[in-house]
């Protein structure tokens, strides 16, 4: 267990410099030039040159690759080249919202989720079942921003329920958690369905049953922990999701996350922003996909003998 | 045939299926459907204070902000979604393949890199990679589509990696290599034909994936440039606006989700009546 665990971190890592080495090419060779954007319209090329050099620009690729590299694994990921203050500094302000944002989503996601896949999967047929399987195909085929403008229009401008945008009390964050939550939410009640439909069936379940135990307690105490297995590796692999998702909802809630962080850095063509950024972001869906991997073993003994 | 009567069995599929056709038939049909052109600024297009004006008898769906006719609007608008769909989308899927095939027949060295690199590419935040490309190249309808394809080919190469791989250890090849046949041979002729069943769920699957992706691009602006009309940089152009004239994003938000429900379930009955393990079950 703990040569595997060490061999999976040793692999995210190995990713996540992967991940850095890619981005970093990419902003190289993509036309936008930061120096030239940072300079201004009306500025002469000795200005554009003097600022290309301030920033390390004028190095060739591998060297300002490897400085930094260099710099990353020290932690550091380096200064946002308009705003003039650490990369991390910015990040870490940004991210406790971010953070907020997705768990709130995800919570609304696995709440709905359950409770419709269980409902789904105890009236096999009828009308909830047939609802959640039609709306986990509207959910994942609903753009996001379009949820978002309606929620906004029905919640916020015409009843007044919530705010428009912002930050700050439990208002401001149903909205967006909503929009973040509720359209994956069919896709985990048709797993929760299916999976709670596949125990449901199993011999032990009778046997609950057959001991005279309340339906109550047989779904909940011995149908349900196992059925939840699925959902957790959902989740974990679904971060990533989350993490594009979150992009979209700051945008359109102002939010003030690290998604718009990196919507306004992409604007000014602000590298270390981007990059960093994008490694925070790879660093979720990573972990994201760790966790599922190694949560499975400790929920599920059948698949610790594998 | 047996797969359009399967799909006809389905009603879920047969919806989709006539959705799709609506969709094709808009954006082949524009020109002759269109009740105005696209890009007209049209002089009762406005009220009188300078507010667009609402679906009524002249303008089906009302106007936008400069006055243009939203519905020949979305109408052009499907070509914009259509074209990005299937190129992007059938990029996407190609790249896939090849890179899905060779990784799984090869194996060794060459497989494992290619591999190793699908799997850093999932680890990107599919929106963020397509947004940092989007926006810091100049966004074209060729552009986006490149970008999408970039984005989408990993699933796909995922999938067939494992169905190739899966392929490889069966004992016809082993027949067919032990009877001499060269790489080229059995890649073409034993391993490319047990993947068409998967290349063409994913190639409608995924036109709903691209369909999305275009439409939020476009939204923020990045995407397919005004004047020329995309369902997402209509809603983009009359997002500060739409409390005032919410049929601005109704309508085109109507035609984005129809049309990515519309895929996905004719992609899902697909892969029900195509997938053999499937076969049999229903």
């Amino acid at each position: 267990m703990a040569e595997l665990l060490l061999r999976r971190i040793g692999g995210a890592i190995l990713i996540l410099f992967g991940v850095a080495a890619v981005t970093f090419v990419l902003l190289y060779w993509l036309p936008a030039d930061p120096a030239v954007q940072l300079a201004g319209r009306s500025a002469t090329a000795q200005t554009v040159a003097n600022i290309r050099r301030e920033l390390g620009l004028d190095q060739p690729l591998p060297i300002q690759f490897l400085t930094y590299l260099g710099n990353l694994i020290q932690g550091d990921l380096g200064r946002s080249y308009t705003q003039k203050t650490e990369v991390e500094t910015l990040i870490l302000a940004r991210l406790p919202a971010t953070l907020i944002l997705m768990a709130c989503g995800i919570l609304v996601e696995v709440v709905l989720g359950l409770v419709f896949g269980i409902i789904a999967a105890l009236n096999r047929g009828g009308f909830v079942d047939r609802a959640v399987m039609t709306m986990s195909f509207v959910g994942v085929s609903a753009p996001q921003f379009v949820v978002a403008l309606f929620f906004l229009y029905i919640f916020a401008a015409t009843l007044g329920w919530f705010p428009m945008s912002g930050f700050g009390t439990v208002n401001h964050v149903i909205l967006p958690a909503t929009t973040l939550g509720v359209l994956g939410a069919g896709w985990y009640a048709r797993m929760v369905r299916s999976a709670m439909i596949d125990v449901l069936a199993q011999d032990y379940v009778r046997t609950a049953r057959a001991k005279g135990l309340s339906e109550t307690r047989v779904i909940f105490r011995h149908a349900l922990p196992n059925a939840l297995l699925p959902i957790i590796a959902m989740i974990g692999i679904d971060i990533g999701q989350f993490m594009s998702g979150v992009v979209v909802v700051e945008a359109v809630y102002g939010w003030p996350g690290i998604g718009q962080l990196a919507w306004q850095a992409i604007q000014q063509v602000d590298i270390p922003i981007i990059m960093g950024v994008t490694l925070t972001s790879a660093l979720a869906i990573v972990t994201g996909n760790l966790v599922a991997d190694l949560v499975a073993p400790l929920v599920d003994p059948r698949i610790r003998a594998r | 045939m047996r797969i359009l009567r399967e799909i006809l069995r389905r009603p879920s599929a047969v919806f989709g299926l006539s959705i799709v056709l609506l969709v094709v038939i808009a954006a082949l049909g524009a020109p002759l459907l269109a009740p105005f052109a696209p890009d007209e600024q049209m002089f009762d297009g406005l009220t009188l204070d300078g507010a667009p004006i609402p679906p009524d008898a002249t303008f089906w769906l009302g106007t936008d902000t400069l006055g243009r006719d939203l519905l020949s609007r979305l109408l052009y608008g499907a070509r914009t979604s259509l074209i990005i769909g299937l190129v992007a989308n059938g990029t996407a899927v190609l790249i896939g393949l090849t890179v899905g095939m060779l990784a799984g027949y090869l194996r060794g060295p060459v497989g494992n890199a290619l591999m190793r690199f699908t799997d850093l590419m999932m680890a990107f935040p599919a929106l963020l990679l397509a947004i940092v490309l989007a926006a810091l190249l100049r966004p074209s309808l060729w552009i986006v589509a490149l970008v999408i394809a970039m984005v989408n080919w990993v699933q796909v190469a995922r999938i067939v990696y494992t169905e190739t791989r899966g392929l490889v250890e069966r004992d016809f090849i082993l027949a067919e290599r032990s009877l001499g046949a060269g790489h080229l041979r059995i890649v073409a002729l034993h391993i490319a034909p047990h993947l068409v069943p998967t290349a063409i769920v994913w190639g409608t699957l995924g036109i709903a994936t691209t369909v999305l992706l275009e439409a939020t691009l476009s939204f923020l602006g990045i995407g397919v440039q005004p004047p020329e009309p995309s369902w997402g940089n209509i809603i983009f152009e009359s997002q500060s606006y739409f409390t005032a004239a919410p049929w601005l994003v109704f309508f085109p938000g109507i035609a984005i989700l129809l049309t990515a429900l519309s895929f996905n379930l004719v992609g899902d009955a697909l892969r029900d009546i195509l997938d053999p393990t499937q076969r049999g079950r229903m």
